[in-house]
């Protein structure tokens, strides 16, 4: 078997039994990124020498026994909003072209705690502000399965990134769906944890109540070791909570029996794909004739899910990226005369569109007058979202659906319209706002040859719900495709 | 549109937000805002009264700690990052004009 067609976890049991080395590994994926990476785009920063010198301390901790884990000397790609201390980390901004964080964010510490190998920093949208890739102030990550077509976002260069076999595995961050949809449209497994499982400590906030750090990978096997080894308790960050319940991989059972599992009508409603509706449906049969207990129920609120969260998340992000004004890092505009001008220069030209559209929002719905009607009322309609789906889980175990209304659009086709973009979130966003966790995980491909996603929501601290019936449904399905080979 | 933004409330905004767009910018964004606003107009036809607004969806109470100091001397590496910086101290233009 080729290296880079093995799972994380493949890579890293072949690793520890001396079948491969940690070295091998970085070569190998370095090999995939010369041949592909000048079409797709997927990484902001490499580091091709650092991997390597890192893969051979890995590689003798491992010799001596000190590092065991599963994922022990396997290349990972990191978000490049998640802080690296001393490789450059920008959240694909111009603003931050060149900022070195002092400090790294600690879900990276855990993974490099863990023996990964950091191989680069991945594109995004910018600020993490988009559904595919495109805002990115260094150019737009392509679709592996065919890169006449956007990866999704905002980590479309952490999904695509794991599709082409530039890395084994990604960390993404998810505010409003950003890890399960590009997940959904590259083809891999993208899971998104309760709020607080994973540190936010050194993720450049978005919108804060929202964020979540994410995973990245090829299957649900490596989706729970990784997943693992990044959630924490962490002091750091206050809204961090404390688990004992994080022993993941434990839940990777194949089985079903049991499980109940509602569909909400209103997810399948006229906005969604026939091929998405087709694919989503067959994979809950699958579900069904493992056992599980599957029917449909109305959810109901769907269409206030992206009303509230743009209004929150623009809220949120306007006071957010006050914290860029030129002064302590970051670019500054040149030619000022005086303090504020400096500050409104640096900002106009750092910012990109998408990001200084939402700036702009989330000052109005935040300013006096306003306030209540928007940004309160944005924050009532939050808690009816949340209880509509504690109304569902006090029935159902796991909700069933898709991640998005469509398989990856066309480069250029979405930016133009932002609110039918945004409209593109309609399944994903009420997740964040209830701060549930959820997988998106490949269930078919449509009649262009790309990947349609199936999402698995819980209720919170359910992850182990999620996985157990994400792993039954993949062993259900076997094997699906991938992007690797070149077309 | 039913959210008609004046030019005066883009000006209002871009001072909130510190943001100097030129005039093909200014008039974007008075679009973008209106259709927004009025997308998110839906909302109003929720009936929210007695409804608390929840910021955090999980009941989580203040975390407090000792005010001790964890973190080492990082002084080097958050003046690297300065764009603008002399003696040790962040250099910024004028501020009082």
């Amino acid at each position: 078997m080729k290296l880079t067609d093995m799972t994380a976890v493949e890579l890293g049991r072949a690793i520890r039994e001396r079948k491969a080395t940690a070295m091998e590994a970085v070569e190998a994926v370095f090999s995939v990124i010369e041949e592909r990476e000048a079409q797709l785009h997927c990484f902001v920063t490499l580091d091709r020498e650092g991997a390597l010198r890192r893969a051979k301390e890995v590689q003798k901790q491992i010799d001596a026994g000190k590092l065991s884990g599963p994922l022990a000397g396997v290349p990972a790609g990191i978000k490049d909003n998640l802080c690296t201390g001393g490789m450059r980390t920008t959240c694909a901004s111009r603003i931050l072209e060149n900022f070195v964080p002092c400090y790294t964010a600690e879900a990276v510490e855990r993974l490099e705690q863990a023996g990964a190998v950091l191989i680069g920093k991945t594109n995004m949208d910018e600020f993490a502000m988009g559904s595919t890739s495109e805002t990115s102030a260094f150019g737009p990550v392509k679709n592996p399965w065919n890169p006449a077509h956007v990866p999704g976002g905002s980590s479309g260069g952490s999904a695509a990134a794991v599709a082409a076999g530039e890395c084994f595995m990604a960390l993404g961050s998810d505010t409003g769906g950003s890890v399960r949809q590009p997940a959904s449209f590259c083809g891999v497994v993208g899971m998104k944890p309760t709020y607080g499982t994973v540190s936010r400590y050194g993720l450049i906030a978005y919108a804060s109540s929202l964020d979540q750090v994410g995973t990245l990978c090829r299957d649900v096997t490596d989706t729970a070791a990784l997943l693992e080894v990044i959630a924490s308790h962490d002091t750091k960050d206050s809204t961090s909570i404390p688990r004992r319940d994080t022993d993941f991989t434990a839940s990777l059972q194949d089985d079903v029996a049991g499980m109940k599992i509602g569909i909400p009508r209103d997810y399948f409603t006229d906005g969604l794909a026939p091929e998405v509706r087709r694919h989503v449906l067959a994979a809950a049969q699958a579900l069904r004739e493992q056992g599980a207990d599957v029917e449909e129920f109305d959810l109901s609120l769907v269409e206030y899910a992206v009303p509230a969260y743009y209004t929150i998340a623009s809220a949120e992000a306007s006071s957010n990226l006050e914290r860029f004004d030129g002064i302590k890092y970051g670019y500054r505009a040149g030619d000022c005369q005086e303090l504020h001008e400096m500050y409104k220069k640096t900002r106009s030209e750092g910012f990109g569109e998408e990001v200084k559209r939402r700036i702009m929002l989330g000052s109005f719905v935040l300013s006096s007058g306003y306030y209540d009607a928007y940004y309160l009322k944005a924050l009532r309609v939050k808690a009816l979202i949340r209880q509509a789906f504690d109304a569902a889980f006090a029935k159902y175990d796991v909700i069933l659906g898709p991640v998005a209304p469509t398989t990856a659009p066309l480069l250029g086709e979405s930016l133009q319209d932002p609110i039918r973009m945004y409209l593109g979130d309609i399944y994903t966003i009420a997740v964040n706002l209830a701060g549930l966790p959820a997988i998106s995980l490949p269930c078919g491909l449509d009649g262009e040859g790309l990947p349609v996603g199936l999402q698995l929501i819980g209720d919170c601290f359910e992850e182990k719900k999620l996985l157990r019936t994400a792993f039954t449904y993949e062993k259900a399905r076997g094997m699906f495709g991938n992007c690797r080979e070149v077309k | 549109m039913a959210n008609i933004i004046t030019d005066e409330t883009i000006e209002y905004v871009g001072i909130l937000a510190k943001l100097e767009l030129s005039a093909g910018e200014r008039e974007k964004a008075r679009q973008d805002m209106g259709r927004m606003l009025d997308y998110i107009d839906q909302l109003k036809e929720l009936d929210t009264d007695g409804v608390e607004p929840m910021s955090h969806v999980l009941a989580v109470e203040n975390v407090l700690r000792e005010d001790v100091v964890t973190n080492g001397d990082m002084r080097q590496g958050l003046l690297a990052n300065a764009p603008g910086e002399k003696d040790g101290m962040f250099t910024v233009p004028r501020t009082f004009v």
